[in-house]
Formats: C-alpha cells, structure tokens, sequence
C-alpha cells in the first residue's frame, strides 16, 4: 500500500524540482522567487532563532480564539434557532442579512472601533468563523429525520434526553463540515488581520520581510499557512472520523 | 437463555375503540369507528392505501390525538398507557450513531438494560451483532433489531404498521415465523396493519377491513398454527377477503362523501 501514500505527493515534489532548477539556471530572479534551498535555510535559521515557533504560536493563538468566539457563538444560536421556531423568527432574518455582508468589508469599521490591537484581530477572525458554523447547525438540526424523533418520543424520549441522544447527533455530521468551511476561513481572515496591522505574528513576518525584500521570509510565512491549513483539515477530519464512525462513509477508515 | 424479560402470561391489553373519529383539516379519516379486541388477541387490520388504517394505528400509538370518541386500552384511557404500548414502524427507524444493542436499550432505564437487551437480539437471532452499526445490517435484521427494541419494554400491546412492506419475499416469511412466534409465547396483544391479505391469513386471528373511515368486514380467522400457507383453508381464506378489499374497485378512496356529509 505504499505507494498509495505517496501518489498525493508526487505533484508538489515536481514542483519543487522545476523550481529548483529555474532558480539554479537563473531563469527565476531570486526577487521574484527566490529558490526552494533559501527558503529551507531561512526557515531553518527562523526556528533556530525561535522567533519563528513565537510568531506561530501568537497567529495560532489569535486563529483558536477567534474560533472559539465565532463558532461557539454561532454553535448556541444555530442551536436556538434550529430548535425553537420563536428564535427562528426572531433572529433568522437579522443574521441572514449580516451573512451577506463580507467581513473583510468591515475592516475600515474593525479599525476606528477597536484601532488596531489583537480585539480588532480576534473580532474579524469570530465574525468570519461564525456564519459557516451557525448554518450548518441551523440546518443540521431542521434535517434531523422526523421519523427517528417520532420514534424515540414513542420509547418515552423527551426533552434533553431526546435531544442528546437524537436531535444533537443527527445534527452533528452538518455541524462538522461547518467546522471545516470555518477553519479554512478562519486562517484567511487572520491573514488579511495580520497584514493590515500586527506587532508580531506570521503575518507581521512576512510584511517585515517585504520592507527587507526578504522573499525567502515571506516565502516561509506563505507555505506556513500552507501548514497550519493543511492541520486545521486533518483536525477535521479527524473529529469527523471520531464523531461519525457510525456512517458508512467512515467505516473503511477506522479499524 | 434467561427469560426473566418477559412478561408474564395473559399480559395483553383488550381495546375499546367507541365512535373514534379523526379528521385531518376538514377531511375526515376515521368517522366514528366502534371496535373491541380481546387482550392477547392478533388483529390484522387491512384497507387499500389512504383509507385510514395506519392513522387508527397511530392514534393507538398516541402519535396523534382523536378529534372524537373514545379510545381505551387495557381499560384505561390510551394517554395512560403509553409504556405499555409499542409500535414498529414501516422502517426500522433504528439510531445510526447507535450500536445495535444501544439502540435496542434506548429508553430503558434499568440497572438490568443491558442484559435485557442482550437477551431480546438473541431473541430475534441477533445475538452476535450487538455490537454492530446499524449501517452493515440487512433489510430483514434491521426490522428485528427494531422487534427486539419493541419486546425489551415487555409491551402489552404491540403495533406493526407493515413492519415487513419493505422486505423481500423470503425474508418476510421469515418474520412472519418470528412475530408469530414471540407472539405466542410473550401473549401481548397485537394489532397489524397491512396491505398484504396473505400476511393478515398467515398471522392474525382476526381479519379488519377498513373502508372510508369504518369497519366494514370483521372476519375470524379459525385456521390452525403454526398456518400451512399452501393449504385450501388458507387459500379459500385468503381469496375471501382479498375479493371484498378490491370490491372497492372503481369506487374513490377518497372522501367519498358520506352520506351526513351530502349537504355541504
């Protein structure tokens, strides 16, 4: 089965071998890209030095945050709504209108309420996550099989007992891929936060090193949310392997 | 095998349904319905599709309320007896994120569920999926993990609404041996919706035909068990009723206005 892990990667390591060999022949300025053997020894000396593990680790800081205002938010309200019809008609209409408007287009607002310390960064981070997380729940809670609750009332369920054991785990699977959309958002939202005004930080990294022409730097910022992404997933689907061993879809990959 | 789950013989609930009436809206299902069934007796109740038959099963069930009349079970108004009551569905309406024994304990609150669980799919033969999901179950074996969930709360009134509609041909005669079986042994009272005649000869003691909201053939069925499908006394029977169901041919289904009804 070996070469089945390794087929997804044959790709990127083509990639790498071309660009390699532009850089080496000079075909690449080292302005434009410098080559893949900088970026490993900038990247290097980076984690060495340690700033690089301190600037992750803030962005990471900054990213969980934000998930865990935007989404538990989101969590509670698509709860609400999903399950009483008075919150529905309360609040549905309000949200759906703000959904339309892009978080991105309220950085000038971000910036003259909170200037432009780690609130205005962790508010832009929580609005993006919040919208995926809470449709999702919403929906995934309005799906719920009618027959299964149907049923479980029958045997006696009711109230938090048939909630727990009904409504929310077939709510669940709906809930994850929220999850999923809003990790993926969350580290493009911390991105643009990042690079409009930080003090430290993977993107105050790489907007340093553009002042230095440092393209190796910023290089190294580049594929690190590349990384943290690429993790964000596999957190993911991890929680879904957990969560959803019951559905077919998942019962190849557990043992 | 330990049996100490089941209830005790003669546990059936006898029925008295009194003038039941349902509408849906303005349509009337179910117009004044009078029907009485001995505890521990099988019923079949058969009727072509829309003519109320399963809606008079959920109304025993409790999943819906009469708009009028009467509906005792065990002497009791139905809104009494709930836990004394199970239906299986036509689906097997099993938790997917459930084990098969889990879903068998569900709503079972009893330092002994899970032995009583246990003991219930061995019942039905499915002693060695306990621990399975639900997903990697057959058609037929996720209908018995249904029966098996519905006998682990020792019902003494027991609701099949065409529990086996979606099964194939072998595997529901398969069922019928099982229902049949657990039936005798456990004595609850039952009552069986379906469309299929053979079915209602094979299992009931008692054939209802429901038409435009009432009762309109109630025929014992006097045939020895264990039933020999191919035997003349079966066939004869069957033909019987399946004849009165479709004499209803080329007459509507639908609210087929009755006569209190002609003035509107």
């Amino acid at each position: 089965m070996r070469h089945w892990r390794i087929t997804p990667w044959i790709v990127p390591l083509l990639i790498l071998l071309a660009w390699e060999a532009s850089s080496r022949t000079g075909w690449l300025s080292s302005r434009i890209l410098p080559e893949p053997l900088a970026v490993a020894t900038s990247f290097w000396g980076l984690l060495v030095s340690g700033s690089l593990l301190h600037d992750v680790a803030i962005s990471t800081g900054r990213a969980l945050g934000g998930l865990a205002i935007g989404g538990g938010l989101g969590l509670v309200l698509g709860l609400l709504t999903g399950t009483f019809r008075s919150a529905e008609t309360l609040l549905d209409t309000t949200l759906q209108m703000i959904r339309n408007v892009p978080a991105l287009a309220l950085i000038p607002l971000v910036i003259l309420w909170f200037g432009i310390d780690e609130s205005a960064k962790l508010f832009l981070v929580a609005i993006g996550v919040f919208f995926p997380i809470y449709l999702n729940t919403y929906h995934g809670i309005r799906a719920v099989d009618a027959g299964l609750v149907e049923m479980a009332r029958s045997y006696g369920l009711q109230g938090w007992p048939l909630y727990r054991e009904v409504i929310l785990p077939g709510a669940l699977a709906s809930i994850l891929v929220g999850l999923r959309f809003s990790l993926g958002l969350m580290w493009v939202l911390l991105i643009v936060a990042e690079t409009i005004s930080a003090q430290s930080g993977i993107g105050y990294m790489t907007m340093n090193a553009r002042e230095f022409l440092q393209t190796d730097v910023v290089l190294v910022g580049v594929l690190l949310y590349a990384l943290l992404g690429k993790l964000a997933d596999l957190v993911a689907r991890g929680l879904e392997r957990r969560f959803l061993r019951w559905n077919p879809a998942y019962l190849g990959a557990t043992a | 095998m330990q049996r100490d789950w089941i209830a005790p013989p003669s546990a059936g609930l006898g029925l008295r349904l009194e003038g039941l009436r349902k509408d849906f809206g303005r349509r009337p299902v179910l117009e004044g319905l009078d029907l009485d069934v001995a505890p521990g007796q099988f019923v079949a109740i058969v009727g072509r599709s829309g003519c109320g038959k399963s809606t008079l099963l959920r109304l025993l069930a409790g999943l819906e309320s009469a708009s009028g009349g009467t509906l005792h079970v065990g002497g009791a108004p139905a809104a009494a007896r709930r836990d004394d009551v199970r239906i299986m569905f036509q689906e097997a309406r099993l938790l997917p994120w459930r084990t098969v024994l889990n879903n068998v304990k569900l709503g079972l609150d009893t330092p002994e569920a899970d032995a009583r669980a246990r003991d219930a799919l061995a019942h039905v033969g499915l002693g060695d999926r306990a621990n399975d999901w639900p997903c990697v179950l057959s058609g037929g074996q996720r209908q018995r993990v249904a029966l098996a969930r519905a006998l682990v709360h020792r019902p003494r009134l027991l609701l099949l609404d065409e529990p086996l509609g979606a099964l194939d041909a072998l595997t529901r005669i398969e069922m019928h041996r099982l229902v049949e079986s657990v039936w005798r042994e456990l004595r609850f009272t039952a009552v069986l919706v379906t469309h299929d005649v053979a079915e209602a000869v094979a299992l009931a003691d008692r054939i209802l035909l429901v038409e435009h909201g009432r009762i309109t053939l109630d025929e014992p069925v006097g045939l020895d068990r264990p039933r020999e499908r191919g035997s003349a006394a079966f066939a004869e029977l069957e033909g019987r009723v399946l004849s009165r169901v479709l004499g209803e041919v080329g007459r509507s289904c639908d609210p087929s206005p009755a006569p209190a009804l002609a003035g509107w």
